[in-house]
């Protein structure tokens, strides 16, 4: 655990200013990804993750979004940077996948040209041999035929082939980061762990570290070293796979493994009751004390700090002990 | 593609077969004896009816479409029947300056249509949005006559920058020729330019909202390429198909502008035929627009096929 840190985000708040009103998505989360590590960014619908990884590269609309805090990537703050410099860094050293592949092609280009245009905007190399290196990155992601596949439109391409397309894409300018926010939601369940293992073999072959947005914290278990649970805006949790699933120490973190199927179990598959509060009426103290089993007074009352249990536990909760 | 192209071809055919019927119906139905405007003074009964002999009027009105018909197919017009030329003479001459009318004013409209409908459309709701599209909808709104008038009055009356009236075809006199072109083309230009500002205005929202737009961003592609070479190529293509239903208004449109700038195009051949019953050089005029019309709309729909990949491969 003494790789350096290429990313780390600090205090980054997510605004929306929509009629008058001020809408908070993002609310003061911290987080850092080492080199080559991956990890996982879990939470329910509107938790705010797809928004975290987004503002990350900055490509949410401002306004009516505004983005403050810090997103230090290898020492520098982007959210500093100017467009330019801002989209030297987009597809060269941080790539981002989408939750909807099909839709992520730009349908009057051909795929082959848009992986091109992907490594002409930042490699400094010819076009014959960017050429050349779109029909191998379309080989290695596993499209059958990839000179022929090269000239098609992306109409042609099933969900699971253009989004192996966009994992290539990401790739193929070697960053040092993949952000996958929900890569694999739109896919049928074969698909999503072909999908998965490319991710996890182009990851490890180039020694990128992949931050995985993903609601299904099974995906996550089988692809993450490390997992952070957001819930309302907020990180609950923050802690390695092990200890998420072994001693979750949020009662949020611990409803969520419980609803997790297992081989070996025979009981009930948990649920949990309620649903996560809108932004326009999130509840006062911890977020989810109207949820949580075992809420006590001042949880309604005191936000709970995220706090370290161990060096590399954290969580936001009154009543979380160390092993608890 | 070739099945899709030939399928329109197709269509377009049995398009011009019904015009066709329909424009020689028309003029039939419509009260007026070119005889009798071709006699004037020297009517008598026996005169009379030797001339309709000569023209083929006395025939049956089905026999004499058959006959009409088969000369069009051989790209033969006939004659006029008060003026002593053919009718594909009289058509061509006046086809050219209205053409180069027509188009010239779908270049003006598109050099104004594009960068103000992109500008509304990346600066939503501000004052350049509301600026462009408040011209659009005026320019727009605007009678291409009155419109023709008062461009008139203020550029070539006060100014004197332009000739108010004139043509000289640009491939004889490229100076003179756009010099005489300049007023009537934005007259007509800014009408067009409105409509299609609004709609790629309209497109390009919708399409910078795409997924693939933000992957596009996320890959490190500029802003400026991002609007004009991903979400245009996209937003263009609607914008195609209103070119090709739009062209007949601008044809429409051309006649007025051509009467308020005397240019002597098909608007004035048209208006002076029917107003002499001069049948035969109506049906020409008219088919040639149906055919223009039609022609465009083909190839409109060619070049759809060509920008969405979609109906190209399927």
């Amino acid at each position: 655990m003494t790789a350096e840190t290429i990313l780390d985000v600090r205090d980054l708040t997510v605004d929306f200013h929509l009629d008058g009103t001020v809408l908070r998505a993002v609310d003061g989360i911290s987080l850092s990804v080492r080199r080559g590590e991956i990890v996982g960014l879990v939470g329910e619908s509107g938790a705010g993750k797809s928004l975290t990884s987004e503002a990350i590269l900055r490509l949410i609309r401002c306004p009516p979004g505004r983005i403050t805090g810090e997103v230090r990537f290898r020492g520098r703050n982007l959210l500093d940077l100017d467009e330019d410099a801002l989209s030297r860094i987009r597809g060269r050293e941080i790539a981002m996948i989408f939750q909807n592949p099909a839709g992520s092609l730009n349908p009057v280009f051909r795929v082959g040209a848009q992986l091109h245009e992907a490594m002409a905007l930042h490699l400094d190399e010819p076009r014959p041999a960017l050429r050349a290196r779109v029909v191998d990155i379309l080989a290695r992601v596993g499209i059958p035929a990839p000179r022929t596949r090269a000239r098609d439109y992306p109409h042609q391409f099933s969900g699971g082939m253009a989004q192996r397309v966009m994992v290539g894409m990401g790739m193929s300018c070697v960053p040092a980061l993949l952000i996958a926010d929900e890569p694999t939601t739109a896919l049928d369940v074969t698909i999503q762990a072909q999908v998965l293992a490319l991710i996890r073999q182009l990851a490890r072959e180039t020694g990128a570290a992949v931050l995985l947005v993903s609601h299904d914290l099974g995906i996550i278990s089988q692809m993450c070293d490390r997992v952070i649970v957001m819930y309302a805006g907020r990180i609950v949790e923050q802690a390695s796979i092990a200890t998420v699933f072994g001693a979750p120490a949020h009662p949020y973190t611990r409803a969520l493994v419980d609803c997790l199927p297992r081989v070996d179990g025979v009981e009930r598959l948990g649920t949990i009751g309620g649903v996560m509060p809108g932004l326009r009426a999130l509840p006062p103290g911890c977020r989810f004390h109207p949820r949580c089993p075992i809420a006590e007074p001042r949880c309604s009352v005191d936000v709970p700090a995220l706090r370290a249990l161990t060096p590399d536990h954290r969580a936001a909760c009154h009543l979380a002990r160390p092993g608890a | 593609m070739i099945r899709f192209v030939l399928s329109r071809v197709a269509q377009t055919l049995a398009v011009l077969f019904i015009a066709s019927l329909i424009i020689f119906a028309l003029m039939r139905m419509i009260p007026g004896d070119p005889v009798l405007m071709l006699l004037g003074d020297d009517y008598t009964e026996d005169a009379y009816q030797q001339l309709r002999a000569r023209l083929g009027l006395d025939r049956s009105i089905v026999h004499q479409y058959v006959f009409w018909l088969r000369n069009v197919l051989q790209g033969d017009l006939g004659d006029s029947l008060l003026q002593h030329e053919r009718v594909s003479r009289l058509v061509w001459e006046a086809f050219v300056p209205t053409l180069t009318l027509v188009v010239a004013s779908l270049v003006v409209g598109v050099l104004i249509a594009v960068p103000s409908g992109v500008v509304a459309a990346q600066r939503k709701d501000s004052a350049w949005d509301w600026g462009s599209m408040g011209f659009a909808i005026f320019v727009y709104s605007m009678p291409a006559f009155w419109k023709g008038i008062i461009l008139i009055w203020i550029f070539s009356v006060h100014l004197r920058w332009f000739p108010a009236m004139g043509y000289v075809p640009p491939w004889v006199d490229l100076w003179d020729g756009l010099w005489k072109l300049a007023l009537p083309a934005i007259t007509l230009g800014t009408f067009f330019s409105g409509l299609v500002a609004r709609i790629i205005r309209s497109s390009l929202l919708e399409v910078l909202e795409q997924d693939y737009i933000k992957a596009a961003r996320a890959k490190g592609v500029r802003q400026a390429a991002l609007v004009y070479r991903h979400a245009l190529a996209n937003a263009l293509i609607p914008v195609v198909t209103i070119i090709g239903l739009q062209f007949g208004a601008l044809l429409g449109g051309a006649v007025l502008t051509e009467t308020v700038f005397a240019i002597p195009g098909m608007g004035r051949l048209t208006v002076n035929a029917i107003l002499n019953r001069d049948y035969s050089v109506v049906q020409g005029t008219i088919l040639a627009g149906v055919f223009l019309v039609v022609l465009v709309n083909l190839a409109v729909d060619v070049t759809y096929a060509f920008l969405n990949p979609k109906i190209r491969v399927a």
